[in-house]
């Protein structure tokens, strides 16, 4: 996050270290916050952790959040699902397509941010983001188009009409992929989301900042408060309370190791969550439909339609 | 009607500005990311139809001019049709966002040319045109989970042509799949309604869209008959009247050409004896009176139970004294002016053997004003299947009213007609609303409801109104080699 | 025109002879859907109210303002406060018209018959146990009359709407019935608090049921629940009393109450009784709006036609 002036430095070479130190402005360090209901606290823990590079250097300390913390994050799902799911798909679709216009807007920011925390260049930093911004897009036009995908009639041998259709599975958690810091939670963020659900997200343990970051892109993209809610800090003592959440309807392990996979699913059982295990996720690739649907209930309809005698009494 | 017998709480006028919009005196055909003249020179006027005022003057395509734009648009293809999906994606989405920051100018532009009320164009045409581009615009780069297989291939150059009575609508259901699919168009508007079109051509230039995928080239028939006998059109998209329809079917005969068709239609709207009936009411009006009826679906026959019939034409009677006829642009008017004078003499025409056939005809009592083309609200009652307002489409504000007493007479009646493109019923009874769908032969049915549209939602016709689907992932197919 | 509600009874004796055909004719009234219902609510919502014809609707919403106080703290001095504003809601302009009454609990009528003398605005008392109607019938009735004996000119009284839910048809009307003789002279208007009715059919058979039962107007709430007056179920209403007088030829009154706070609110209002009902309703003496904030929006409206710049709320009395 250097942002000194080279030619700032270059005079100071050439008159005093007085005269240099009125010259150099010293920028402004943004403190990182939680974004649980639309909101941007800062843990209740009261307790940060250092986030650095994969150098060591400090980038800024990130709110460690406690089972509080996520707790309050999942009754702000929670509220939040009912006008979300209830949105039409239309609606859900402008309002992903929306982030991806805002982030297009604060892409430098996000490039930085993600070049210091995986220690890649600009340029592949910018390969990430980009990707990150086409991925909003790629689920926004998913939103009205899945249940076409895997809806449908059924032709029932009776008398009656039979209808599919997908509905969101409820309040998500999800476990954001740890290595990639950006591209791999949109990845696992958006497609929760485009169906209606809401999620309470971990970010990435080392590399939180890019998530929180997009807390505040999310926030000015007409996503209602309380449909992404994003959480900082141990992702094992965060996803602990999370996985045996009786209000928790799913879980994404993405970001979870072996060890912890296994505990949180076994946890997860009790309440029957739906469970994403861990797997390796080529994060630059076109996704299928696979992170849709894991989240997703069929609901079939049956009602009578009167048998097509010749008489027409029967309707 | 209502304005002639408004007391004390009359609504003021309450007009549109027209100033958000800026016409230009002159228009050329949009070839290859220009606007260029027509090479013989032709030109034509576009009129307001609520006032015969001269909008514009614009450039007439002609043979040479369609050779041009389809070899612009086969030049584009070979470039547009190898982006990723995703790339061409994002120039629709661009597209949409660009129609909704737009709308407010286009619904006034689309008022003006067209005839419609503000109150229409504001709420029903333009954000259902930004709806489909938005909706296509995510199929671009999903065409594999579309359900034709992977990797579908585009045609090639589409040629279509589209009607004046949602001259940007059918634009957009025409150019937004098109262009998902990896195709290039070229695209002619109706005589009487360039202007949007052609205002859309500038939209596609702030999106950027590479020269030559859409192009858009105004004329007449002529013009159209040109485009779809072009050797090099590979797709063939058509809305308007079922004759035309037929002599486009017999042209691409022999040759590879994909087509769809969408035609016309005399929707049967039937009411049975336990409907909602203020909402079957409602639903009646908007059937045949959106748009003055100039609606391919619409609900032009009402096939009423017979028990409830002096009720529901009572109310109907009622509620179509307070519809409002006049100046398009007034944000209270319901009804505005028929597009031109021709489709003007065709309904007085279609009216006038009716009465003659022995028909009841009635209107609200309502001024026309005196200048542009107008015809009042109308129904006809004592109508049966053997009279011509049964039978032919009007395309105008004219509903003729039938009876049954059974829902098999009810059916019987709806599908005895050449045309198969919408249907409505009214009951409450879940069973019965299924049963009759079930049985009736038409494209679209709506319960309950009447002319609702949706991009995802197929629409398109059984019989003489036409094959091929446009909307939802139906209309997909249409578009590409499967 | 309309004659005398009792000829309403008359008309439709056999509907309410026992609770099998009172129901039997309620469950056979025409169905309501809710989508067509509401997109038609909303659709007439889209009217352009401009330059005089909202001037005119002003006035009119206006005179038909219930100004209402209805909270457990009021006070004699509140309710002359209130009755003052009524009277006079303008003190800068005294063009502004009166509103049609001031709407008060029944120990206040006669604060508020005081308040108001002379100057036309009538007064309007709840009874019946209101807001929840949980009372028996003699305590109820002893509400109304203390009411009326007090000068109230109108009563407000709210239907059981437990029995109502219970189906027990014939026992609401018996009560209103018992209620609209105990109100003397002064109009009944019967409150059905229509978010707890909860379905548009319900809403549907509860107008018909008030109407028979003699109603001189049809409220829709109390203003005490979540969900009070809609421009949904207002429609309704207004469809019911314009079918009722079509039937009976009896004219019956609206009153849309709570949750109407804007100008804006109130002009979509009378559009829905415009292009519904018709102009034979536009009259305070046949729809009325139960609102309190209402007022002084309505006011300030009003002195930006007037003036041409937008007014503020230290502009309007604060009552």
């Amino acid at each position: 996050m250097s942002d000194k002036p080279k030619n700032t430095e270059k005079t100071s070479e050439k008159t005093t270290d007085k005269k240099a130190e009125q010259h150099r402005r010293l920028s402004v360090f943004k403190t990182y916050k939680l974004y649980v209901g639309g909101k941007f606290p800062r843990s209740e823990s009261g307790r940060v952790y250092e986030v650095t590079d994969p150098r060591g250097t400090w980038l800024a300390n990130a709110p460690r959040a406690s089972r509080k913390d996520a707790r309050d994050a999942v009754v702000a799902a929670r509220k939040a699902f009912g006008g979300w799911s209830g949105a039409t798909a239309y609606n859900r679709g402008q309002v992903l397509y929306r982030v991806a216009e805002m982030l297009e807007g604060r892409k430098g920011q996000f490039v930085q941010e993600v070049a210091d925390a995986e220690g890649l260049s600009k340029a592949k930093a910018a390969e990430q983001v980009e990707a990150a911004i086409d991925r909003w897009v790629w689920y926004a036009g998913w939103t009205d188009k899945i249940a076409q995908v895997v809806g449908g009639a059924n032709p029932v041998a009776g008398p009656y009409f039979n209808l599919s259709s997908p509905e969101p599975t409820g309040v998500v958690t999800v476990l954001a992929p740890q290595e990639s810091s950006f591209l791999g939670l949109v990845s696992v963020l958006a497609p929760v989301i485009a169906t209606g659900n809401t999620a309470v997200v971990i970010a990435s343990e080392k590399s939180p900042l890019p998530a929180l970051s997009l807390g505040e892109v999310l926030a000015t993209s007409d996503v209602p408060g309380g449909v992404v809610n994003i959480l900082t800090g141990g992702t094992a003592e965060i996803a602990a309370p999370l996985a045996a959440h009786q209000d928790v309807n799913a879980i994404d392990l993405a970001g979870a190791d072996e060890a912890l996979a296994k505990e949180l699913e076994i946890a997860a059982a009790d309440n029957l969550k739906r469970v994403v295990r861990p797997q390796p996720v080529d994060y630059s690739a076109t996704p299928g439909t696979d992170r849709l649907t894991a989240f997703l209930e069929t609901k079939t309809v049956w009602h009578p339609t009167g048998a097509l005698g010749a008489s027409g009494s029967s309707y | 009607m209502a304005s002639a017998m408004d007391s004390a709480f009359a609504y003021a006028p309450a007009p549109e500005s027209r100033s958000v919009v800026d016409i230009a005196p002159s228009y050329g055909l949009f070839i290859d990311g220009e606007f260029t003249e027509a090479a013989d020179g032709k030109v034509f006027k576009t009129v307001s139809p609520s006032t015969e005022e001269v909008l514009s003057e614009v450039a007439q395509a002609g043979e040479a001019d369609v050779d041009r734009a389809v070899k612009a648009a086969r030049r584009a293809f070979e470039k547009w049709s190898a982006l990723p999906g995703s790339e061409r994606a994002k120039y629709l989405f661009r597209i949409a966002r660009i129609i909704q920051e737009r709308s407010r100018e286009l619904a006034v532009l689309e008022t003006l040319d067209n005839g419609k009320p503000i109150k229409e164009t504001r709420d029903a045409d333009l954000p259902l045109v930004a709806a489909h581009f938005f909706y296509y615009a995510g199929w671009a780069d999903k065409l594999d989970h579309a359900g034709f297989g992977s990797n579908p291939r585009p045609l090639g150059v589409a040629g279509q042509v589209i009607p004046w009575n949602f001259p940007l609508l059918m634009l957009a259901w025409k150019i937004a799949p098109a262009l998902a699919t990896g195709n290039t168009v070229v695209l002619k508007p109706a005589e009487t309604t360039p202007l949007s079109a052609l205002f859309f051509a500038d939209i596609c230039r702030q999106a950027g869209l590479p020269k030559g995928v859409v192009n858009i080239l105004p004329g007449y028939g002529d013009t159209g008959a040109a485009l779809v006998a072009h050797p090099d059109v590979n797709k063939v998209a058509f809305t308007g009247s079922t004759a035309v329809g037929k002599a486009i079917a017999r042209q691409v005969a022999g040759t590879k050409k994909k087509v769809t068709l969408e035609l016309g239609g005399k929707g049967a709207n039937i009411v049975f004896d336990d409907a909602p009936i203020d909402q079957a009411v409602e639903g009646i009006v908007t059937g045949i009176f959106f748009n003055q009826g100039q609606v391919c679906c619409a609900g032009s026959r009402l096939l009423v139970q017979e028990s409830i019939h002096d009720e529901l034409l009572d109310s109907l009677k009622r509620r179509l004294a307070t519809l409002r006829l006049g100046d398009p642009l007034d944000k209270n008017t319901d009804i505005g002016a028929i597009n031109s004078a021709e489709q003007l003499a065709r309904i007085s025409s279609l009216v006038e053997q009716g009465e003659a056939e022995g028909a009841e005809r009635w209107s609200p009592s309502c001024e026309l004003p005196s200048s542009g083309y107008w015809f009042a609200p109308t129904l006809f009652t004592n109508v049966t299947q053997a009279h011509t307002v049964a039978r032919d489409e009007i395309f105008g504000p004219v509903l003729s009213v039938l009876t049954f007493r059974t829902p098999d007479e009810a059916v019987a009646k709806a599908n005895n007609s050449q045309y198969g493109l919408s249907a409505g019923i009214w009951t409450e009874k879940g069973s019965r609303i299924l049963a009759v769908a079930g049985k009736l032969r038409a494209g679209v049915i709506w319960s309950n409801t009447f002319n609702k549209f949706d991009p995802t939602s197929p629409f398109g016709g059984y019989k003489e109104s036409g094959y091929g689907r446009e909307g939802g992932r139906h209309g997909l197919e249409a578009y590409l080699d499967v | 025109m309309p004659t005398t509600a009792s000829s309403a009874a008359h008309a439709l004796t056999d509907v309410t002879a026992s609770d099998g055909s009172l129901r039997r004719f309620l469950h056979g009234l025409p169905g309501v859907d809710t989508v067509g219902l509401e997109a038609r609510a909303a659709s007439l919502g889209t009217r352009s109210v401009k330059t005089t014809a909202k001037a005119y609707a002003i006035d009119l919403a206006i005179s038909m303002v219930d100004l209402t106080t209805l909270e457990g703290a009021d006070t004699p001095g509140k309710v002359r406060a209130l009755g003052a504003k009524a009277v006079h809601p303008d003190p800068t302009d005294r063009t502004a018209p009166t509103t049609a009454a001031v709407c008060v609990y029944p120990d206040m009528v006669a604060a508020a018959k005081e308040a108001v003398a002379g100057s036309g605005v009538l007064v309007a008392s709840v009874a019946t146990a209101f807001p929840a109607g949980r009372a028996a019938l003699d305590v109820k009735l002893a509400d109304v009359k203390d009411a009326v004996a007090a000068g109230a000119d109108e009563i407000d009284m709210v239907i059981d709407r437990g029995a109502f839910l219970a189906g027990k048809y014939l026992k609401v009307y018996d009560e209103i019935v018992a209620v609209k003789e105990a109100s003397g002279a002064a109009r009944l208007k019967v409150i059905f608090e229509t978010g707890e009715l909860s379905t548009y059919d319900n809403i549907r058979r509860a107008s018909w049921l008030g109407m028979l039962a003699g109603a001189d107007f049809i409220k829709t709430s109390t203003g005490k629940v979540a969900v009070n007056a809609t421009p949904a179920n207002t429609l309704l209403m207004l469809e019911a009393v314009r079918d009722f007088r079509a039937q009976t030829g009896v004219q019956v009154g609206v009153k849309p109450a709570g949750g109407i706070r804007t100008t804006k609110d109130a002009v979509k209002f009378l559009v829905l009784v415009k292009e519904t009902a018709g102009e034979d309703w536009l009259d305070n003496h046949w729809f009325r709006f139960g609102a309190s904030s209402l007022l002084n929006d309505l006011l300030m409206q009003r002195q930006k036609l007037a003036t041409g710049r937008y007014s503020g709320p230290d502009y309007v009395t604060v009552d």
